[in-house]
Order: structure tokens, then sequence, then C-alpha cells
């Protein structure tokens, strides 16, 4: 499965033309720059300014303004392809592996520049950490997959220290007890749910302040999405979570603030419960409805 | 159309369906038994005509070290030494086991054994001088016409060319158990030879391994780090694709070009040694470079990008995510290619013909700068050589080279399979 080439293929409108199966249409002008709802915040975490991102010349994003607080959840939704993700992979840099994917506009974290040709992309990545869509471990062992990222940024010294990080980190991902006595086994034989939490403690392992969550569940059945959720509750308590999620019943349960995206625009952002009891705008609310999506 | 019809209908297009099936599954198992059927008659073939090869015929005689017939009073004396007639005690040897041989028939008898066998009384004597005056059992090897009358007498592509009188004598010796077949050691302990008996193949093999160990050494460093620079970090434009384009067609050259290449390149502009390995190496790592590329950049392009993303997501540089994730996960199709391109530079012949691998060469060569012949080259040499002996001795050597390859072959498999364990 080749998520790099997903990731594109989710993303990139395939038409430019105005939506019509919602009953109301609307062409780019009358997105464009009109979120409704509350996309800015006091004290934000990333401020976000027309931004904008093209794929070759398809223009994907088509100027999103928004700011996400400190230690909040908010939840991007979305028919498929409105650039949920793309948006989401532009916080920490990681469409840069795609040759053809140019970002515009102004991104900051912490009222520094994003894209700033001297940030380091490493460092960045250090702090706005990402948990994908399909849980993808190394093929390590499951202590291993959570000591790599504190390794490679010398976060321990002594091995005392990494067991520390590799056990703080296991358990906030709700994994240690199914897992503490078999940290020297391959992190790939575990169960699709448990791998997903592996990669969550693998994310949480570096302490960043940010965790992006690409359609963490999508992979998972009922029961493993439940214990996702009530991580990301709890996990709430210390970051700020950025979630793409397909599923409204998700974005309900967990976030604080959602944000609805619509054809690269960002339609509507305000808090989850007026999103979901009452939209301002009319394509929410046809997509919450279920008339289309 | 009823359901009833469409089910006929079904019904009718599954038989041929299955009929389909079948004859495709026939056509498979018809193309694998005649490609194994190759293969048996190959080796049939191969084996039949070599595994005399791996025989050597041997005489036991009682040699009496004379002084009066070898004119030699002193053994320590070198003067005398080099004048002393060696041939003298073998002859009377002879005579003592073949009795009815009169004095006539000397040049016959003494045709018996092979032209080495004086230089071997004389080394055992140099030895040791207290043997002169006493009697020695030494083991002797025939000549090679006696050699090819007692393995091959039945044979009608060989000839004979034993008289009838010699014939009778070789038969009888035989049945009292003075000429005996044995195991070959001396083809595995000596180099070429201008005798038959006497050829072996270590020197090949040193020279083979010696000639691998240098494309070895240069050319999976090589290839992989071009490999990776290529998959991971080279910009794509018109000159990458200009070089990927390149490396393919540098795949599909005949192979003496590069041999070619290498006589021009490194022994007439750099002034290497001809027929050494270390030029062999570097024209046989030419030759294999494409190949290992090729294979490098298959493997690291099968690396799934969910690997990749994981590491950048957690903030590996490009480097630390090639290093950590990409090459162990790329390490067993990238030995995989190298094996098999290795495989294919030890039995290449073309490309060290033309860089003087094909001299005639006596000595086990001790280092990379010494003359040396390969495995595939020595076969090359033997097969066309007049005297019948060496047939066998170059089906004989083909057996060793396949037994390396196919060791080798083994090598790639096994290590594919333990370094993918580890997935």
């Amino acid at each position: 499965m080749n998520t790099m080439n997903s990731a594109i293929d989710q993303d990139v409108p395939v038409k430019d033309e105005p939506e019509t199966r919602g009953g109301a249409t609307f062409n780019d002008a009358e997105l464009e720059g009109r979120t409704v709802g509350k996309p800015f915040a006091d004290d934000p975490k990333f401020t976000l300014r027309d931004v904008e991102v093209f794929y070759g010349d398809a223009r994907a994003i088509k100027g999103i303004s928004l700011d996400i607080a400190k230690n909040e959840v908010i939840a991007f939704i979305g028919p498929s392809g409105c650039g949920k993700s793309t948006f989401l992979r532009c916080l920490n840099r990681m469409n840069d592996s795609i040759d053809i994917c140019r970002v515009k506009g102004q991104l900051q974290l912490d009222g520094e520049d994003i894209y700033d040709a001297k940030r380091d992309v490493v460092e960045l990545r250090a702090r706005v950490g990402m948990v994908f869509q399909k849980p993808n471990p190394f093929p390590k062992s499951i202590y291993d997959n959570v000591a790599y990222g504190p390794r490679i940024h010398g976060l321990a010294n002594r091995k005392s220290d990494l067991d520390d990080i590799v056990e703080r980190s296991l358990r906030g991902a709700g994994l240690w007890n199914e897992v503490k006595d078999r940290l020297d086994s391959p992190g790939t034989g575990l169960s699709g749910g448990q791998q997903q939490r592996l990669c969550i403690a693998r994310a949480i392992a570096v302490s960043p302040e940010v965790v992006l969550m690409d359609e963490p569940c999508s992979a998972l059945d009922p029961i493993a999405t439940a214990r996702i959720e009530e991580l990301i509750a709890e996990l709430s308590q210390s970051y700020t979570i950025i979630i793409v999620t397909h599923s409204m019943q998700q974005a309900a349960r967990v976030s604080d603030r959602t944000a609805y995206f619509h054809l690269g625009h960002l339609v509507e952002v305000n808090e989850t419960n007026k999103v979901f009891t009452a939209p301002q705008h009319e394509l929410t609310e046809s997509y919450i409805t279920g008339r289309f999506g | 159309m009823s359901n009833h019809e469409q089910a006929a209908l079904v019904r009718q297009s599954l038989k041929r369906r299955y009929r389909k099936e079948r004859r495709f599954r026939f056509y498979g198992i018809l193309a694998i038994a005649i490609a194994l059927a190759a293969l048996v008659t190959l080796f049939a073939d191969i084996i039949g005509k070599g595994y005399t090869g791996f025989i050597k015929t041997t005489m036991t005689l009682e040699v009496r070290f004379d002084p009066k017939t070898m004119y030699l009073e002193d053994a320590t004396d070198k003067d005398a030494f080099s004048m002393a007639d060696f041939k003298a005690p073998l002859l009377a040897a002879l005579h003592d086991v073949v009795p009815e041989a009169g004095d006539s028939d000397d040049r016959d008898l003494g045709h018996l054994l092979s032209s080495y066998a004086a230089n071997k009384v004389r080394d055992t004597l140099e030895a040791d001088p207290s043997l002169l005056g006493k009697t020695q059992t030494m083991t002797f090897l025939v000549s090679d016409d006696v050699s090819v009358y007692v393995k091959h007498a039945d044979d009608p592509n060989y000839s004979i060319q034993l008289s009838e009188k010699q014939q009778g004598w070789v038969d009888q010796l035989q049945e009292r158990g003075i000429i005996q077949n044995s195991f070959n050691d001396v083809f595995f302990q000596n180099g070429d030879s201008r005798d038959p008996g006497h050829a072996g193949v270590l020197g090949a093999i040193v020279g083979s391994v010696l000639t691998m160990v240098v494309t070895l050494l240069l050319s999976f460093p090589i290839g992989v780090a071009a490999a990776i620079y290529l998959e991971e970090f080279a910009p794509q434009n018109k000159f990458t694709d200009f070089i990927e384009v390149n490396i393919n067609n540098l795949a599909a050259v005949p192979s003496i070009i590069f041999g070619l290449l290498g006589l021009a390149v490194f022994i007439n502009l750099f002034g290497l040694p001809r027929s050494v390995p270390l030029v062999g190496g570097l024209v046989l790592t030419l030759m294999t470079l494409p190949t290992i590329i090729i294979s490098s950049r298959a493997a690291i392009k099968s690396v799934p990008p969910s690997i990749r993303e994981a590491a950048e997501g957690i903030g590996a540089s490009k480097m630390q995510v090639v290093l950590h994730h990409v090459l162990p996960l790329a390490l067993p199709g990238m030995l995989t290619g190298s094996i098999i391109g290795m495989a294919q530079a030890l039995g290449e012949t073309a490309p060290l013909l033309l860089i003087g691998m094909v001299a005639f060469i006596v000595d086990v060569p001790s280092g990379f700068v010494d003359a040396a012949t390969v495995l595939p080259v020595q076969i090359f040499l033997w097969a066309g050589s007049p005297e019948l002996a060496f047939i066998e001795r170059a089906s004989a050597a083909i057996m060793v080279l396949l037994t390396f390859l196919i060791g080798m072959n083994a090598l790639a498999i096994w290590l594919r399979r333990r370094l993918e364990r580890r997935w």
C-alpha cells in the first residue's frame, strides 16, 4: 500500500467544478476566505493564514486561514478529496517528500514560520509528531520502536533513562500492561489496534507538543477504535491534537472544535457541539446530515 | 432470459473455462519438464565425461637408489647430483615388475611412467641423501597414454596410443595391483601443467577467488551507494534520467567490450600489469555494477513507504531514514542481486581473455598482482587443448566451477531467508 501516493489520490480534487450533489452549489469564489464560525483563537499553537497547496498545477488547498489553540483537540472532517489530509501534512512538512507539492501562505508554530528556509524539519517533526492512517510500526522489537525517536534525538543518555521513556510512553498509549512481558518481540506481531497504540507511543516518546493523527482508526475495529478514542481524551491533557477523521461520530466524541473541509476550502470551524447541532453553513449541514460525502 | 437458461449458459462456459485452465497447467508442466530434461542432460553429460578427471592412475614401485646406475657416488655433491641419471632406477624398477621385457624394450617401458617421475626420484633423494644405496617404495603417476588406456579402454572417443605389448604389461600390472586408480588429489593441489596428469585447478581456483574478492569489494559498496543516491537523494531531472538509461544500457553491453575497456584503461593507460586478478576484478566490477545497481534500486523501491513516513514522522533525518530503515529492509534484495551478479562474474571468460588472464600459468598466484588465471578461462584452455587427457580435466573443472556457482546461489537464498526473517 503506497500511502504517499494514496495521500495524493485522496486529496487532489479530481474536478474543479462546483459540487452539485448536495442540492446547493458553491463555486470557489463563494467559498474562498469565507470560513464561517470561529477559525481564530487567542492563544494559538498554530497560526495558519491563506494557506495554499499545489500538486503540480492543481490547487488542492485554496486559501485556508485557521488558528489551532494550545491543548485543544481539533477534528478535520469532510468528504474524500477535500484536502484535510493534505492540510494536516503541511503542519509537520510531511508533504516535503512529494516532489510536485508546493505550499504557499503563512504557517507558524508558536509564532515561528514552519516553511522558513532556515527551519530544521527534523526539529519541527520532533515537536509535531504524527500518527498515520495505517499502523506502521518498524520491523523491530516493541522496545526499539518506542526507543527509536528518543535515540535519534539523543533524549536519553543512559539505558535506564531510555527504559523510563519507553515505559512512560507505552503507559501513555495504554499498551504497557499488554506488552510489558514481551518488549523484545516484534512490533509487527501485535494486533492492528495494538500496533496503532504502539505508533502513538512511538510518537509521544519524543515528547512532542502537537500530535497529528491522520485517520488513526480507519483500519481498526470498533473496540480498538474505542481504545484509541479514550487515549486521545487522555492525551489531550498534555498535547495539542489534530485529528483527521471520516467518522463524524468520532469527531463528535473526541474533539473540542471541528473543522469542515470542502474541495480544498475550509467551510466552517466551530465548537464541536455547535457544528453538529447547529451548523451555520449549508454545505456543513448537508454533509453532517448525510446528504453527500 | 430465465434463470434456468442463464444457469445452463454459465455451466457451459464453466466447462470451457476449466478446459482452458487444464490446458494452461499442462503447458506449464511441459515447460518445466523440458527445462528439467535439459538440465539433467547437461549434468549427466558433464558428470559422465568429467568424473574420470577426479581419478588419478598411479604405479607403485620399489625404487633402489643404485649409485652405480645413477652415476652418483655422493648424493650431497651438487655437481655430481646435477649430472646423475635419475631415470635409471625407475627403469630398473620397471624391469623388476615386468620381467618379460627385454633390454630393447627400455623405451616402451619408460613410457609407462609420467615424464615427471624422474623429477620425483631426484627430489626425494635431494631431500634425504642418505637414501642412496637403499630401496624405497614410491608411487608415481603413470603417463597420459597409460592413464587414458586404464580409464577409457572401451570408449571409442578416446584413441589408445599404447602398443599391444604395452597394453599387455599394463593389464598385467593392474591385475597385480601395481597400477591403481585413486582420488585425484593432485588436481586440487597443482596449478596448470603441460602434463595432464599434473595439471590441477588450484591455481585457477585461487585466481578466481582473488578476482572475486576484488570484484566484491569494489562492486558491492559502489553499486549500493550509487543505488541509494539515485533512489533517495538524486533530484528527478533530465540528467538522472540520462544516468538511469545508461545504467540499464550498460547491463546489456556484451562482456567482451568491458574486456577491451579494461585493456585500454587499466593496462594501457594506468599501466597495471597484465594477467593479474586486480585488473580482472576491476573489469568484472565494471561488468557487475549495472546488475547490482539495478537490483539494489529495485530492493530500495520495494521498501514500504509507510516505514519511511513513520521514520520521517518522528524526525529522522534523510540519512537516518536510509541507514536505519531502508537499508536493513532492502539488504536481502541487494545481497541476492549482488551474489547473482558475482556468480555471473565468476563464470565470465571473454573479458578476461583480453586482459591476458588466458596465459599459461603454472604457479598458484599468491597475491592480487600475481599472474593468474580463473576457472572458466582454465576450462577454455583445457577444452581447446589437443591432448585427450585434458578433456576430462576440463569437464572436471566445469564441475568444480558449477559447484562454486551452486554454492553461491545457495548462499544467496540462505542469506535472503535469514535476513528476511527480521521483517
